[in-house]
C-alpha cells in the first residue's frame, strides 16, 4: 500500500479527505515505483478541487494518453480545497501528486488544464504550494517545466508569465514528440533555456518568455515581437483522424462522488452551427465525427471497466452527429436486461426523435427539456446567429408536454450586441408563450402545472469568435438589464409557472478582462493571489473588492478592456494563434451580426472561413 | 438468492464515506459482471443492504453487506471476481448464501469486535501501559461508567460497563486493546468513547485521534445467547447455483 503524503490527523481534519488520497480503480497501483524508476514524469493538474476536475473529459484524455508512452509516469493534481491549503502551509507539506504522493517539485512537467479564467489564482496556489516560482524566467532545472493547456490558451497572455510553455491545440498530437525532445535535451545536458527555445518550435507549442508586446500610449497593442529562431505564428493543433487516436478506455473510477459520475463519450470535435457567441465553436473547427464503430467499442468498453451505469454523449450539438441514431440504439440493446444503461444527451436537438430517445433512456417525471434560445427575440437570435427559431421551441415543448414532460429549463444571455429592452422583455414572453402551449393540452392529459425555468448568463465577448470586438457593460447596467427581465416575467399572465434566475455579475466582469485582456493583466493577478484571492469561480471566496483594488493599484483599468468596442484594425494579444478561422471571415461575421445576417451552417454552405486549410472533416466530406 | 459478501477497509480505503463505499461496491459487482438482482422502475439499483457504517479512518477486516443475486459461482470464485475489481485498500474475503427467510445485516447486529492501538507517533501513557490489564481490570470493576451522549433534543446518560462484552490486552500485540461491544441499531458503542472513558479513569486526558480502531468482526447472537459472526449466519457456496428454473422443471 501507498505511503501517504498526508497524516491520518490531517485528513480527518478536511471536508472530504479522498480529494487526496489517491488510490482509485483502474488508476495506476504502481504508482511510487514508477515515479522512482520511470524517466519522465508528468503532473497533470486541473486547478480547482478533485471532483470537479475529475469531471473533465480533456485531463482523462490526456493522463491515458501519458500513461501509455513506454517509460513515462503520469499523476493528477487538483487544487486543495480552503481547508486544507492553510493546514498545508502550517505544516510545511509540498503540494502532491495523488498517485505517487509525491511532491510536484519533483516532477519533470507540470501540466496545467486552463478550462475558464477563473481559474487563473488557483494556478497560483498550485505553483506556490509547490514551491515553484510563479516567473518563468526564475526556474531552473530544479523545476518542472510548467505548460498550460486547454480552450484558456487561445489568449494565454493573462497568465504567460507563469508558464514555460503552452499547447495551443488538441493534445493528442504533439506531447509524446515534446517528451522525446524533453529526453534528448535532458540527456544531452541543453539548458532549460535552449530547451524551451526547441520545444516552442514544434507544431501548437508557445513558449511565451521569447515573445515581447509592445504598447501604444493608449494601452493597444502595437506589436508582439518573437526572440529571432521563434516562430511568429502558431498554428493550432488537431487530431487529424478522430476515429484511430487516443481515447481512454478504462478511466480512473472515482471512490467519492464527482460532478460528473458516469462516462463520458465525446462524439464528434466541433461545431457546424456558427454561433457567434461562441468561442468553441470556432476553435475547435473543423467539425470532425467519429465512426460509429468507434464509439461502440469505446462506450461499451468504457462502460464495462468502470461500472458506470450512465453515459454522457458528448458534443457541442449532438443532434449534427449523422450516426446518433445507431449509436444509441446499439447501447440500449447492449445493455438491456443488464440493468440497463442510462444515456445522458446534452446539447441535443427536441424534436420527434429525441423525445423518443429520451423516453426509453430517462424517467419522464425527473427529467426536464432544455432549450438555449441564448435571445428573447428572433432578431438577435438572427444578430447572434442562433439557428433556432421561436417555432422550434413551441413545437418542440407541446410534443414533450404532449409525452409527459412538464419541466423546461431555458439559457439566455443579457448583454449581446445590439440587445434593446425589447430583447430582454422577450425572455419573459417565450417563457410565457411556452407555458400557454402547455396549457393548451386539455386539463385531464396534463401532468400537473408547467415549470418554466428560464435563467440567463451575461454576455462575454472572447477571442477567436465574431463578437472578439464587442463592448460589454458596466455591472450596474447588467442588474438593470436583469430586472427588466424580471419585472416583466412577473407581469405575464402564467407568471406562478414562470421562474427566472439571473447570474452574478461580478465574476462576468472579472472573467471578462481575463478572457481579452493581455500580458499585463498577469500582475494584477499575481498581487490579488498575494492578497488571499483564490477558488474565484467560487461566490464564498470571491471578492470583487480586493480585485478591483489590485486593477487599480497596479495601474490598470479594467474598463480598457471591456467597455471599449475594439476597432477593426487593433491587433489583439492573441492574433499571434493561427486557428484556421481567418480574422476576415470573423470581422464578416461581426459585419453581419450588425445587419442581423444569418449565416447558414458549415453542411448547408461553406462560408470560407479558413478552417479548410487542415483538410480535415466537414470541409472536406463527399470529396474523398 | 441472497449472498453475505465480507470485505476489509485499509490504507487510503479508510476515507471513503459509507456512501460513497455503497457506490463504489454498485459500480465494483458490475465491473465483476456478478448477476445482481435489480429493482422495478426507470432507475433500476441492485438490492444490497449493508450491515453497519464504519467511521471515517476506520481500517476494517469485518465489514458485510447483503446482496441479491441470480446465480452464484461457488465461494472462492466469487471472492476471486470481486477481488479483481477492488481498487487499493479494499479487499474482499468471503460470500455466503444466506437462508430464504433471513432478516438483512443490519438488524441482526448484536456485538462487534475492534482491535484499538496507540496511533503512530502519540503518546501511551505510562500510568496505564505500565499494566495494561491491570487498568483494564480496574476500570471494569467501577460500579458504574456512566457516558453522556447529546442527541438534538436530549443528553443520554448511559453506563458503558454492561455493554463491554471482553475487554483485554491484545493476544498478539500486548499494547493493543481488543474490544467486544454491543453494537447496532441499539446501544451502539463507539470504541473511541470507551477508550476515552478508561484514560479519564486512569487519570489521563485522552488528545484527539490518539487511538487508531480497527474493526475485527461483526456479530449477531443466536437463540442460545451466543455470538456467532454474521459470516457465519451463511454458508459457503461449494457449487455454482441458479434462482433460473432449469431445463424441463419450467
Amino acid at each position: 500500500m501507498r505511503q501517504l503524503a498526508l497524516s491520518d490527523e490531517i485528513l480527518l481534519s478536511v471536508d472530504k479527505p479522498t480529494r487526496y488520497t489517491g488510490g482509485e480503480f483502474n488508476s495506476r497501483m504502481d504508482a511510487q515505483e514508477a515515479f522512482d524508476t520511470f524517466c519522465t514524469t508528468f503532473a497533470m493538474c486541473f486547478p480547482d478541487v478533485y471532483e470537479i476536475g475529475m469531471s473533465n473529459l480533456g485531463i482523462q484524455i490526456i493522463y491515458d494518453l501519458f500513461n501509455r508512452r513506454p517509460g513515462t509516469f503520469c499523476d493528477r493534481v487538483f487544487s486543495p480545497w480552503t481547508d486544507l491549503d492553510p493546514l498545508m502551509r502550517q505544516h510545511h507539506i509540498p503540494l502532491f501528486g495523488l498517485e505517487s504522493q509525491r511532491p510536484v517539485k519533483d516532477f519533470d512537467f507540470l501540466g496545467i488544464s486552463l478550462g475558464y479564467e477563473m481559474c487563473y489564482t488557483n494556478i497560483l496556489q498550485v505553483l506556490d504550494l509547490s514551491d515553484i516560482p510563479f516567473h518563468a524566467e526564475d526556474r531552473t532545472w530544479e523545476h518542472p517545466i510548467v505548460i498550460g493547456g486547454g480552450s484558456c490558451t487561445y489568449n494565454p497572455e493573462p497568465i504567460a508569465p507563469f508558464f514555460d510553455l503552452f499547447y495551443i491545440g488538441e493534445g493528442e498530437t504533439q506531447y509524446w514528440p515534446l517528451m522525446d525532445l524533453y529526453e534528448q535535451c535532458r540527456e544531452e545536458g541543453l539548458s532549460r533555456r535552449e530547451f524551451l527555445k526547441k520545444a516552442g518550435n514544434l507544431p501548437g507549442m508557445y513558449a511565451p518568455q521569447f515573445y515581447t508586446p509592445v504598447y501604444h500610449e493608449d494601452g493597444t497593442l502595437a506589436d508582439f515581437v518573437a526572440e529571432e529562431g521563434m516562430p511568429a505564428r502558431i498554428r493550432k493543433e488537431i487530431v487529424h483522424d478522430v476515429s484511430d487516436t487516443f481515447y481512454p478506455e478504462a478511466p480512473i473510477v472515482p471512490t467519492m462522488r464527482v460532478t460528473q459520475d458516469r462516462v463520458v463519450l465525446e462524439i464528434m470535435r466541433g461545431c457546424i452551427r456558427g454561433c457567434r457567441f461562441c468561442q468553441a465553436g470556432m476553435i475547435y473547427r473543423p467539425v470532425r465525427e467519429r465512426s460509429v464503430e468507434f464509439l461502440k467499442d469505446k462506450a461499451v468498453k468504457m462502460l464495462k471497466n468502470t461500472g458506470n451505469e450512465e453515459i454522457t454523449l458528448s458534443s457541442l450539438s449532438s443532434s449534427d452527429y449523422r450516426h446518433l441514431k445507431e449509436l444509441i440504439e446499439y447501447l440500449i440493446d447492449t445493455f438491456h436486461g443488464k440493468g440497463g444503461v442510462n444515456i445522458s444527451l446534452p446539447s441535443l436537438r427536441i424534436d420527434a426523435f429525441s423525445l423518443d430517445v429520451m423516453s426509453r433512456v430517462q424517467d419522464i417525471k425527473k427529467s426536464s427539456l432544455t432549450f438555449a434560445p441564448e435571445a428573447g427575440t428572433q432578431r438577435l437570435r438572427d444578430v447572434i446567429n442562433k439557428g433556432i427559431t421561436e417555432e422550434d421551441i413551441l413545437e418542440g415543448s407541446g410534443l414533450a408536454f404532449e409525452g409527459g414532460w412538464n419541466r423546461v429549463k431555458l439559457y439566455f444571455m443579457l448583454g449581446l450586441p445590439t440587445e434593446t429592452e425589447e430583447d430582454m422583455r422577450g425572455i419573459a414572453e417565450l417563457s410565457e408563450r411556452i407555458a400557454e402551449r402547455y396549457y393548451e393540452i386539455p386539463k385531464e392529459k396534463r401532468a400537473g402545472k408547467v415549470q418554466i425555468t428560464a435563467s440567463s448568463s451575461f454576455f462575454i465577448p472572447k477571442p477567436f469568435t465574431p463578437f472578439q470586438w464587442a463592448r460589454m457593460f458596466p455591472r450596474e447596467e447588467y442588474l438593470a438589464r436583469a430586472r427588466v427581465v424580471n419585472q416583466h416575467m412577473k407581469e405575464m399572465k402564467n407568471k406562478k409557472s414562470l421562474s427566472y434566475q439571473w447570474h452574478d455579475a461580478d465574476t462576468t466582469i472579472l472573467e471578462g478582462v481575463f478572457a481579452r485582456g493581455d500580458r499585463r493583466i498577469a500582475a494584477v493577478i499575481e498581487e490579488a493571489y498575494r492578497r488571499g484571492c483564490f477558488y474565484d469561480a467560487w461566490t464564498e471566496t470571491f471578492h470583487f473588492d480586493v480585485w478591483m483594488q489590485c486593477f487599480a493599484d497596479c495601474g490598470l483599468d479594467p474598463d480598457f478592456y471591456i467597455m471599449r468596442e475594439r476597432p477593426e484594425d487593433e491587433l489583439f494579444p492573441w492574433d499571434f494563434i493561427d486557428i484556421g478561422v481567418n480574422k476576415r471571415f470573423l470581422l464578416r461575421e461581426w459585419h453581419n451580426a450588425r445587419e442581423g445576417r444569418v449565416t447558414p451552417n458549415c453542411r448547408a454552405k461553406c462560408q470560407g472561413c479558413g478552417a479548410a486549410c487542415f483538410g480535415e472533416g466537414v470541409c472536406v466530406e463527399g470529396s474523398r | 438468492m441472497k449472498v453475505r459478501v465480507k470485505f476489509g477497509k485499509d490504507g487510503s480505503a479508510r476515507f471513503a464515506g459509507h456512501l460513497d463505499v455503497m457506490r463504489y461496491f454498485q459500480k465494483a459487482l458490475r465491473r465483476a459482471e456478478v448477476p445482481m438482482v435489480y429493482t422495478h422502475g426507470f432507475s433500476p439499483h441492485p438490492v444490497m443492504s449493508f450491515a453497519q457504517p464504519l467511521g471515517l479512518g476506520l481500517s476494517s477486516e469485518g465489514e458485510y453487506f447483503d446482496l441479491e443475486v441470480s446465480e452464484s459461482l461457488t465461494t472462492p470464485e466469487e471472492v476471486a471476481r470481486l477481488q479483481a475489481q477492488m481498487a487499493e485498500g479494499f479487499s474482499v474475503t468471503d460470500w455466503r448464501l444466506l437462508p430464504e427467510k433471513s432478516q438483512p445485516a443490519m438488524a441482526v447486529i448484536a456485538a462487534a469486535d475492534y482491535a484499538v492501538s496507540i496511533r503512530e507517533g502519540h503518546e501511551k501513557p505510562a500510568g496505564i501501559f505500565r499494566d495494561l490489564p491491570g487498568a483494564i481490570a480496574r476500570f471494569r470493576a467501577q460500579e458504574k461508567c456512566l457516558v453522556t451522549r447529546e442527541t438534538k433534543k436530549n443528553t443520554i446518560e448511559t453506563d458503558l460497563l454492561p455493554l463491554i462484552y471482553e475487554m483485554r490486552p491484545d493476544e498478539a500485540d500486548p499494547e493493543t486493546v481488543f474490544l467486544r461491544v454491543s453494537a447496532g441499531s441499539v446501544d451502539n458503542v463507539r470504541p473511541e468513547v470507551v477508550m476515552e472513558a478508561f484514560w479519564r479513569f486512569a487519570g489521563c486526558e485522552p488528545a484527539p485521534f490518539d487511538f487508531a480502531v480497527r474493526r475485527l468482526e461483526l456479530y449477531a447472537r443466536a437463540e442460545d445467547g451466543r455470538f456467532v459472526t454474521l459470516a457465519d449466519m451463511g454458508v459457503p457456496v461449494t457449487e455454482p447455483l441458479s434462482d433460473a428454473p432449469t431445463e424441463g422443471e419450467a
